[in-house]
């Protein structure tokens, strides 16, 4: 082959890949994929929010309703994340630390809430904590379920996982030397645990707090039973969205599912940063 | 400080890792543990640190009875093989952590530790990299990321545990001897441990040969090399072939023929000798041998001799021959030890 034609060749393909055969092959059928799964739907559904216009959108972007919905769907994925966080951690430390009968068992019933279909939990939840409930039964007259204090209760369960397998294999990471040095240089364990262990978990603990609270803001299944579904209470947005669609108001529907769209890229985008920030920083984590 | 180990022994689950080991340590010496991986010369380390208890035996610091101070009240710097930096710190940070969790009437105010971590980082030649993480920095330099926050808390001796296993050999012989200039500058009392026997002959005042959970001996490179006191030191340290022999009437037996060796007292043990303690003969009373394998080794050549064995699997010993010296293989080859020890059985 001439050399014209070579430079020819490499004129249109903009930058060589690798060396490793079948890029064409693979990035076509990627941006295929991701086109039929996620880009079209989401493309539908912006089309059908345009059609209210700008001052449609508006109106129910401000509707009390709405503002309500979100608020609650928000603040209680929000604090299930924070529990979620405290005590995911805890149990992750216990799974790691500690070797004692029963831990393979404890271990897998962590994914539990990833395979449970999401009602059952709801309606179980539900049946405890309702003011006549064993559990609910102990707080009256305070209220657990039909508050939003339920919502955050299935929240946790169902966010749980998240932060436990996000921290785990950090955690199992984590040299004894390093525990070991603290001590030599005559840190205490409460200054080990906290300036040594905990600190470097913040990245992985951060990821698995956004994952939870990304999970907890489109929760439905298990939400609704315990909810009580009051509007203005404890009525989450998918929910609402819901009730649109029932009313054959499509558009109301599509609005609110592309305010919660917004919202939720934005904090996957915080997700990724995070994780660009934490790699820089410790090295592949 | 000195340190003095009396009679320790450290048992993990019934299983012996130490029998009753006892070393003096002297002020500002440079000793060196050495033994084949499970000898227990970490576990030693690591009880003169207090990062474990033993089982039995005291350890003292100067007079003071350390043997059951936790590690924190012992105030050692200990180096971690893998180094054990805090990777969300900065080199800076981890240098002056030691310092910033003393209790606050120890603490030393702010800009004095960020003066001592300056002066640390001068010391281990590492000044302007006190922003970076420890992922940033090579190997060579995490190790003296490591030493100067262990030497940051002014301990009072300082522990390596295999302080140069996981860097590659050119980085590892520059440490060596930078850390033995660190040592004579600094004058702490300094204990590490290595497999690597050139590392532990080179760099330390004194060798602690360990096997087994035992000190086999404790002397200088010298003492270890040319004096080994039991034929774990002699095969474990540089080259060495070993024979069975017999001492009879003064004369040294193989297979029942004197080899042309005296020896005082009788007895049945094994003919210790280095490969370059051999001469090449004619005499009748010598070993002999058919020559199996020659190799060059740097200025020197390596016979490999096999010693027919009635019939049994023949005893193979190494020999050093001058360059000149007319070897064939195959060839019978008379030789005999100038300089040996026997170890009676």
């Amino acid at each position: 082959m001439t050399a014209s034609a070579t430079a020819s060749k490499a004129g249109w393909r903009v930058k060589q890949p690798s060396i490793i055969p079948g890029f064409g092959l693979t990035l076509g059928f990627s941006l295929t994929y991701l086109s039929l799964i996620i880009l079209i739907p989401i493309t539908g559904l912006l089309w059908r929010t345009a059609e209210l216009g700008w001052s449609g959108f508006f109106a129910i972007l401000t509707d009390e309703r709405t503002i309500r919905a979100l608020t609650v769907s928000f603040g209680t994925a929000f604090a299930a994340a924070l529990i979620n966080v405290i005590f995911g951690t805890i149990l992750a430390w216990v799974l790691t630390r500690y070797r004692f009968p029963g831990r393979r068992l404890i271990d897998a019933m962590v994914d539990l809430p990833f395979a449970l279909p999401t009602a059952v939990a709801g309606i179980a939840f539900a049946s405890l904590y309702a003011p006549n409930g064993w559990i609910g039964s102990l707080f009256m007259p305070f209220r657990i379920a039909f508050t939003p204090y339920g919502i955050v209760i299935a929240l946790i369960f169902i966010g749980l996982p998240f932060v436990v397998r996000t921290v785990q294999p950090i955690m199992e990471e984590i040299d004894g030397e390093v525990e070991e040095a603290a001590a030599t240089l005559g840190a205490n364990r409460f200054q080990t645990i906290f300036q040594v262990l905990l600190p470097s978990l913040t990245p992985a603990v951060l990821t698995g707090f956004a994952l939870a609270f990304a999970r907890g803001v489109g929760e439905y299944g298990s939400v609704i039973f315990i909810a009580g579904n009051i509007p203005y209470v404890s009525e989450i947005a998918p929910l609402l969205i819901v009730i649109r669609l029932e009313e054959f108001n499509y558009a109301g529907a599509t609005a609110i599912a592309t305010i919660m769209l917004l919202i939720s890229f934005a904090m996957l985008l915080v997700i990724n940063l995070i994780q660009a920030w934490s790699r820089r920083r410790y090295g592949n984590v | 400080m000195e340190v003095r180990i009396n009679n320790i022994r450290k048992e993990f689950d019934r299983f012996a890792a130490l029998h009753d080991v006892s070393l003096d340590i002297a002020s500002g010496e440079l000793i060196a543990l050495l033994g084949p991986s499970g000898s227990g010369k970490t576990t030693l380390l690591r009880l003169i640190a207090g990062l474990d208890f033993p089982t039995d035996g005291k350890i003292f610091f100067g007079e003071e009875d350390a043997s059951h101070h936790s590690v924190q009240e012992r105030h050692v710097g200990f180096v971690f093989q893998h180094y054990a930096l805090f990777r969300h710190m900065t080199v800076a940070q981890n240098i002056g952590f030691g310092l910033k969790v003393r209790p606050s009437a120890t603490r030393p105010p702010k800009a004095e530790i960020k003066k001592r971590v300056s002066d640390l980082l001068d010391m281990v030649q590492l000044s302007g990299l006190e922003n970076r993480y420890p992922n940033q920095l090579s190997g060579g330099q995490r190790q003296r990321v490591a030493l100067a926050r262990a030497m940051a808390i002014e301990p009072r001796i300082l522990l390596l545990d295999e302080p140069f296993g996981a860097l590659d050999a050119k980085v590892r012989k520059e440490l060596r001897r930078w850390l033995r200039e660190f040592h004579d500058r600094t004058g702490h009392t300094t204990v590490f441990v290595t497999h690597d026997q050139e590392e532990a002959l080179e760099l330390a005042d004194r060798v602690v040969v360990m096997s087994q959970g035992k000190i086999e001996q404790v002397g200088s490179a010298d003492d270890v090399y040319d004096r080994p006191q039991s034929p774990f030191v002699f095969s474990f340290i540089g080259e060495s072939s070993h024979l069975p022999v017999e001492v009879k009437d003064g004369a040294v037996l193989f297979q029942g023929e004197p080899i042309g060796l005296s020896e005082g007292e009788n007895t049945t043990g094994d003919l210790f000798f280095r490969p370059e303690d051999v001469v090449l003969t004619d005499e009748q009373h010598a070993l002999s041998g058919k020559v199996t394998a020659c190799r060059r080794l740097a200025g020197t050549r390596i016979a490999e001799i096999d010693i027919a064995n009635n019939g049994h699997a023949p005893f193979h010993v190494e020999v050093e021959v001058p360059l000149h010296a007319p070897i064939e293989l195959g060839a019978e080859t008379r030789f005999r030890p100038t300089r040996w020890k026997i170890f009676s059985k």
